[in-house]
């Protein structure tokens, strides 16, 4: 894609991809943004005209905003431990020559491809249900008393099943990324004398870092917005009311959608926040 | 110290065996070279040395301690890859300082250590570099000072010249040498280039297919080749081989006389044939001469001056006393 004539030729054609794209989200965008600033009860009167900046304002001095916020900040940072924790340990076994390796990955990439709402109701009643999930037989079995999970630790377990839904991706891309490491590195690091320990941290962590940052880039951004996951499981109650689960419940509880667009653009400005800050980092990784 | 035994060592991969028994013994100080075609085996056995594959069979000796079962990290070698393999995220210095760092030696001694490498390979404007802003050459010789800091028993070099351009080869080729004549340390390198092999070694082993067709002394090769592989593979140009009639005279099944032992000329000797393709070195120019009704091409070396055309009818005169007698089993006649 060297000459002018191939470049230009090249944006034609890549057009109606970008118009239609760019259209995709500038329509929702703008009526988000419209809404945010009118007065709109559907329910009690409908448009009741311009409200200024006062849903934004209500938005933020809500009492239910800060804790939202927390729980999303608590929701996003665990499951991005757990995943890349998990992920890289994953990654490292299966990189090893392991009998029957092509079954066990297809194994573990599989709750990839179980969708959000499916997964959560499959934990819910399968595993954490206090009467007749796994989680309950095994506590009986050994004698304990059952664990309310979604109840007594609503949020633990909200982190739990999105962390099983992602420890997948997170995997994938660590073990790519462990493949590609140069063999003889490591052997040159066994001869410099680093034990297996070591060698992890001076030589496999390292190379690993940029495949670490583009799993916590690209999982933010999804996990920001996980939504089914607490809509079959808790409904937003103790305390797993997340930024987006707040602004569907101003919405349709609380049929403001003022209020709610308000919400969602708070949302986005977080979003983007994040997005810049972790460009920057993955881009000076993939510069060095 | 470094003088390493191998007794009947072999090596399995699966089935295959790559290496059948093989007894080698190493001398302290010396510069060893295992030479041989390609995938015949000596990465393998360089890497059962360094300890980076197990042996299948036999045993392995360092300065007369066992060493079969002794992890690499403790048989005090030190191996530069062809590779390189440098720490890409860490500085030239920490490329260099990170087996002793693993040794947890002290950091004025490892700064010591450090800077005295870096001087002796001149690396020292370069220590806070990344290996990926350095050249080839320069990646060459962090991976030897990362090598030499450690103050081993013997160095493994595996084939550290390939990537390379031809004329960075020579110079490294040179600094490889100068090293070894000043540390004194045994030294044992892997390459399937017999320039580099005739030009470094102390001794040379000659591998083929993870047999030892010879060890000797670069001159010793070149003079008396053990079999037709070695007289083949040792030399450049190749020897030429010659079977049938001419043979015969010898009381030989093969002959062999290298393209500097004729003499050209354009209208006497024994041997005639019609000039192919001449390579014009400057120094030396080598004719392939083709209708000899001896072997499908003879190649000279004549004097750079010389000059034949393409389809020229010439006359070789070989040297009676640097013939080289083959039997049947391509075996040395003495
Ligand atoms: N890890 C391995 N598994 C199976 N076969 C191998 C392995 N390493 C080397 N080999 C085989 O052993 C032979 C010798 O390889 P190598 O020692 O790398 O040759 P060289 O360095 O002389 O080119 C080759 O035929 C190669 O295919
Ligand atoms: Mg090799």
């Amino acid at each position: 894609m060297a000459t002018k004539a191939s470049r230009s030729a090249a944006r034609l054609m890549m057009a109606p991809a970008v118009i239609l794209l760019l259209g995709w989200m500038l329509v929702p965008l703008t009526m988000t943004l419209w809404f945010s600033f009118r007065k709109f009860l559907p329910m009690r009167g409908g448009d009741l005209g311009w409200a200024g900046f006062d849903n934004y304002a209500r938005f933020v001095t809500s009492s239910s905003f800060w804790p939202a916020v927390y729980t999303t900040l608590l929701i996003v940072g665990g499951v991005l431990v757990i995943t890349v924790m998990l992920g890289v340990l994953l990654a490292l076994l299966l990189d090893q020559p392991i009998w029957g390796q092509g079954v066990v990955r297809i194994l573990v990439i599989a709750p990839f491809f179980v969708m959000p709402t499916v997964s959560a109701l499959v934990w819910k009643n399968m595993f954490m249900d206090p009467v007749n999930g796994l989680f309950a037989h095994l506590f009986k079995f050994f004698g304990a008393e059952p664990v309310v999970w979604l109840t007594d630790a609503a949020l633990p377990s909200i982190i739990m099943i999105v962390s099983w839904q992602w420890l997948p991706f997170a995997t994938l891309i660590l073990l790519t990324a462990i493949q590609s490491l140069d063999s003889e590195q490591l052997e040159a690091a066994e001869m410099d004398g680093a034990p297996s320990l070591k060698r992890f941290w001076f030589i496999i962590l390292p190379h690993l870092s940029r495949a670490i940052t583009v799993v916590i880039l690209i999982q933010t951004i999804f996990l920001l917005s996980i939504f089914a996951e607490i809509f079959v499981t808790t409904q937003g109650a103790f305390d797993t009311r997340t930024l987006t689960y707040l602004i569907f419940q101003r919405i349709t509880d609380a049929q403001n959608i003022g209020l709610g667009s308000a919400g969602g653009i708070y949302a986005i400005i977080l979003a983007n926040i994040v997005a810049i800050f972790l460009m920057r980092i993955v881009g000076k990784n993939l510069d060095a | 110290m470094g003088r390493i035994q191998l007794n009947k060592v072999t090596k399995t991969f699966g089935d295959v065996e790559v290496i059948p028994p093989l007894d080698l013994t190493i001398e302290d100080g010396e510069f060893t070279v295992f030479v041989g075609p390609s995938g015949c085996g000596k990465s393998t056995l360089l890497r059962l040395i360094a300890g980076l594959e197990d042996i299948t069979s036999g045993s392995i000796a360092i300065d007369g301690n066992d060493a079969t079962d002794v992890p690499p990290a403790r048989r005090g070698l030190a191996m530069v890859f062809q590779s390189y393999a440098l720490y890409p995220h860490m500085s030239v210095r920490k490329n260099i300082a990170f087996p002793l760092r693993m040794a947890k030696l002290d950091q004025a001694e490892i700064d010591k250590r450090v800077n005295n490498a870096a001087s002796v390979l001149n690396l020292t404007d370069y220590l806070d570099r990344r290996p990926g802003q350095l050249s080839g050459g320069q990646r060459q010789r962090v991976a030897i000072g990362r090598a030499i800091v450690r103050e081993p028993a013997a160095f493994l070099f595996d084939e550290p010249l390939s990537n390379l351009d031809a004329a960075l080869r020579v110079g490294m080729r040179l600094e490889i040498s100068e090293l070894h004549k000043r540390l004194a340390t045994t030294m044992i390198y892997v390459t399937h280039d017999q320039v580099e092999a005739m030009t470094m070694a102390d001794r040379i082993v000659v591998l083929r297919a993870g047999h030892i067709e010879q060890v000797g002394s670069p001159l010793e090769l070149y003079r008396a080749p053990r079999n037709t592989f070695v007289a083949g593979f040792i030399g450049s140009p190749k020897m030429n081989l010659i079977e049938g009639e001419e043979a015969a005279k010898h009381d030989a099944h093969t002959i062999g006389i290298r393209p500097e032992h004729i003499a050209v000329s354009a209208d006497e000797g024994p041997w005639s044939g019609v000039v192919g393709v001449s390579e014009h070195l400057g120094s030396d120019t080598f004719f392939h001469i083709h209708q000899t009704g001896l072997a499908e091409t003879i190649t000279v070396r004549a004097d750079g001056e010389v000059s034949f055309s393409h389809g020229d009818r010439i006359h070789l005169t070989p040297r009676a006393d640097v013939i080289h007698r083959f039997d049947a089993g391509g075996l040395r006649i003495a």
